[in-house]
């Protein structure tokens, strides 16, 4: 057990960073499961939220409140644009969304590194948030015990709208079919331009509540993408329980991992990608619309 | 059904003739350009194979990979190895790196080839960023991002001399991709490209006929990892000292990107549309420097947006149908 013991830091560690993608990576499986989009600049909303944080934060609860508001705020708006720039692509397929999207986070990833530099970047936090928290025998990192309790709160309020909501019954509906959704006197444009502005929203709230955890840089965007591709086909595409499940496993996979076999930690990732590939057919409705 | 046969006579014809072209055109440009050029040329035929690689899958099975950099960074470094531990003859490296290609892409290929759609572009994407991370951690083989540092040139065969020149690195270059396209292209027209093109066109139906689509695809998987890995052991000899940048999610992408613009099913398309990326990165490198990513970037919505059903619907052939 003492041995042990010494890894629970980690564990929570792992949480936290489970828990970071899981938000960012329950956007990327909306967007994808209910409007119908691959968006390979979800990474580059992240660190948008994660640059909008840095920037705005001055050490004070005020400042964080109102970097982590514009963050998402920011990342709402990344996401209804997005919906207008795919829009003409609708008959077009994965592919031209995939090269589209591509193109934008190349786009604004230079445009985020010639505003703020290369490096990687961290916001100013209260002090309060910065001093380890002894409990148990061990220390932990303040703030991402903080941010366990906010993002689980947000993945139970997230989860009982798309549940017991009538907006959750609408964009449900939409998977479903799309055509009835328009019978019953609902747009499905505008359910589809919602849904990816809340993807949006998501990813730039986790940029900038996350930012203290991971800090916005190239780099960053481009592993959180990577990382909620993989917790996407883990969890079964645009399955948002799935997803938890998988971000959870692959948080642990990242900071255990990394504790434990550092040289391994990367590759343990893809290999469980492949194996849940092998062992699960994928969902019929996904197979790209061949019988 | 004469209609779809047609198409593809013609398509056939063009592709000779255009070939053919391609090829002398090709053959005098050491006369015509300078060292630097011919050097980004001999670049450009290596990636070239990559775009081919990526261009049989996607035109004959609608599988548009974003993950064959990994079996071309697989020849890529086992040509720089091979090299470092004294083999420079060219025969040898390429079928080394043919080979290592190939054993790569059987042990993936199991899980690759279960896979269509959206599933098989991430998983793709995921074996191309793997590779890119190893070859940016194994830093006894790759050098880390510092590069594999200089290395020794290329013989072209037994007892030749190795070709430090510009121009004999580029004409091995040239003669080894007119090769590996010529055997590409027939077995693209042959039955192999029939069963797979059967296959995409109705993979119920083929199941149905008795054919082992499992295999077959796996059998493409491999062959195309195979021109990958004899493209990046042309990017190894011809430009001796390889960066893990070269074989990264942008390399790709840009591929991917040049097989659209010049029409998913036809190999001396995805070549010429390839040399079209190239040229404009190198440009933007030299005339707007670090901006260069602005100048891709652009690049990629413009191809995205004007060049829809225009280019033989090219788009619809490889793209995966949206989800209705």
């Amino acid at each position: 057990m003492e041995f042990l013991d010494g890894y629970i830091p980690h564990v929570i560690g792992g949480i936290a960073y489970g828990l970071l993608l899981f938000t960012v990576a329950s956007g990327l499986t909306l967007a994808f499961g209910v409007a119908d989009v691959l968006n390979l600049s979800h990474g580059s909303i992240f660190a948008l939220g994660g640059y909008i944080a840095y920037a705005l934060t001055d050490g004070t609860w005020t400042g964080l409140v109102l970097a982590v508001l514009a963050g998402t705020a920011a990342g709402a708006l990344f996401g209804g644009g997005l919906s207008i720039a795919v829009a003409p692509l609708a008959k077009r397929g994965h592919l031209a969304q995939a090269l589209l999207t591509f193109g934008i986070a190349m786009i604004v990833g230079h445009l985020l590194v010639i505003a703020f530099g290369s490096g990687e970047k961290r916001p100013t936090l209260p002090s309060e948030l910065t001093q380890p928290v002894l409990f148990g025998g061990n220390y932990y990192a303040g703030y991402h015990l903080l941010f366990i309790v906010i993002a689980g709160m947000l993945a139970v309020i997230g989860w009982l709208v798309i549940t017991r909501s009538k907006a959750g019954a609408r964009v449900r509906a939409m998977v479903d079919d799309r055509q009835m959704v328009a019978t019953l006197g609902t747009n499905p444009k505008l359910v589809l331009a919602g849904v990816l502005a809340v993807a949006g929203a998501l990813a730039g709230l986790a940029g900038a509540l996350g930012a203290p955890i991971l800090g916005p840089s190239q780099g960053a965007a481009n592993m959180v993408l990577m990382q909620s591709l993989i917790i996407v086909v883990l969890g079964g595409l645009g399955s948002v329980g799935g997803a938890f499940i998988a971000a959870l496993v692959v948080g642990q996979v990242h900071t255990l991992g990394v504790a434990l076999a550092p040289q391994w930690a990367p590759y343990l990732l893809f290999g469980a990608m492949a194996v849940a590939l092998l062992i699960r057919k994928p969902p019929p409705l996904l197979l790209g619309g061949r019988a | 059904m004469t209609d779809s046969t047609r198409s593809l006579t013609t398509r056939l014809l063009d592709a000779r003739l255009v070939g053919v072209l391609i090829i002398a055109l090709l053959a005098s440009m050491p006369f015509v350009v300078d060292a630097y050029t011919l050097s980004s040329l001999s670049e450009v035929l290596a990636m070239g194979l990559l775009a081919v690689s990526v261009a049989v899958m996607a035109g004959n099975a609608a599988l548009p990979s974003l993950g064959q950099v990994a079996p071309y960074a697989v020849g890529m470094y086992t040509t720089v190895v091979l090299i470092r531990s004294g083999w420079t003859v060219g025969p040898v490296l390429l079928l080394a790196s043919a080979a290592a290609a190939a054993l790569f892409c059987l042990i993936l290929g199991f899980a690759v080839v279960r896979t269509r759609g959206v599933v098989f572009l991430m998983l793709t994407l995921a074996i191309g960023e793997l590779a890119y991370q190893v070859s940016q951690r194994w830093k006894s083989v790759t050098g880390g991002t510092d590069g594999s540092g200089r290395y020794d040139a290329t013989q072209m065969f037994w007892g030749t001399e190795p070709m430090v020149k510009p121009e004999s690195i580029y004409w091995y270059c040239l003669a080894v991709a007119v090769i590996v396209v010529l055997i590409v292209a027939r077995l693209v027209s042959g039955t192999p490209g029939k069963l797979v093109r059967g296959i995409r066109d109705n993979e119920a139906r083929m199941r149905a006929d008795g054919h082992r689509v499992g295999h077959y695809l796996l059998g493409l998987y491999v062959g195309a990892g195979v021109v990958a890995g004899i493209g990046g052991s042309l990017m190894a000899s011809s430009q001796r000292m390889v960066f893990p940048s070269d074989s990264n999610f942008n390399i790709s992408a840009l591929v991917l990107m040049a097989v659209v613009i010049g029409g998913a099913a036809s190999l001396n398309g995805a070549i010429v549309g390839l040399g079209v990326v190239m040229l404009l990165r190198d440009w933007s490198n030299t005339a707007v420097a670090e901006h260069s990513p602005l100048v891709l970037g652009v690049l990629f919505i413009v191809v995205v947006y004007l060049l829809p059903g225009g280019f033989a619907g090219a788009a619809s052939r490889i793209g995966l149908k949206a989800v209705p």
